[in-house]
């Protein structure tokens, strides 16, 4: 059963990753992922991000509990933040444990890839000359990350 | 008074911004079946709904928190969202 907060607050990747190994021997693999706060060349100022209640929480565990279908698993932790968030902010943790590392790797990946796509998130930049910026546009290489674990290429 | 088609409509990033408003109680006409047909009824309530929804299939939407396609029914539904396409992670 994967953890998954949705939280204002930051987070702590080594204590999160520490918890999932916590008082067992059978671990092998963990892969953390965190995403950060780009300052965009020095342009942004802070990143301010909006989502879903409820069905942000929902959805990110929808995912999870698809990667713990597909992968041998022996833990999945997801961590998305909301609010505003300053260049050098962590804004996202995946973490995910099993007995092998191919199983960890592919499953943290899986969980990005999704999490990216069908989390509902959006993001608005606000600019340190002032200027209220424009919400991030989605990427089509975003989708196309998503999609490929559709094809069975994996 | 009864009415089958009553539920709240939530906007979400630009979406909210161009109606003004992050939800509503919303009572659409018995013809308009699906999610997509919700939109188009939407659009033509106002110039700011005009704007939020100039380009229906760049918008996502959900049903009870679900996502859902365009072609969806949303009969019964308690919720349903509109919004960009998402930016997280």
């Amino acid at each position: 059963m994967a953890t998954v907060r949705i939280q204002s607050e930051d987070f702590d990747a080594a204590a999160e990753a520490a918890a999932l190994t916590a008082d067992r021997k059978d671990v092998g693999a963990v892969v953390t992922f965190t995403g950060l706060c780009r300052d965009e060349a020095g342009r942004l100022a802070t990143l301010e991000l909006e989502h879903y209640p409820g069905m942000a929480e929902e959805e990110i565990e929808r995912v999870a509990a698809e990667a713990e279908k597909r992968w041998p698993l022996m833990g999945v932790t997801a961590i998305h933040r909301y609010g505003k968030i300053e260049p050098g902010g962590n804004i996202v943790l995946v973490v995910t444990a099993s007995a092998h590392r191919q199983a960890a790797f592919e499953a943290a990946e899986f969980l990005m890839d999704f999490l990216k796509t069908r989390a509902p998130f959006w993001k608005k930049e606000h600019n340190r000359d002032g200027t209220s910026g424009e919400w991030v546009s989605a990427k089509d290489a975003d989708d196309a990350a998503a999609d490929r674990w559709l094809q069975g290429n994996k | 008074m009864y009415r089958m088609n009553r539920m709240k409509a939530v906007y979400f990033a630009w979406v909210r911004e161009r109606i003004g408003k992050s939800d509503e109680e919303i009572d659409p006409p018995e013809y308009v079946t699906t999610v997509g047909e919700l939109i188009g009824w939407l659009a033509a309530r106002g110039e700011e709904y005009a704007y939020a929804f100039e380009k229906p299939s760049v918008i996502r939407t959900a049903i009870d928190r679900k996502h859902v396609r365009h072609d969806a029914k949303f009969a019964g539904a308690r919720e349903v969202a509109f919004f960009p396409p998402m930016t997280g992670g």
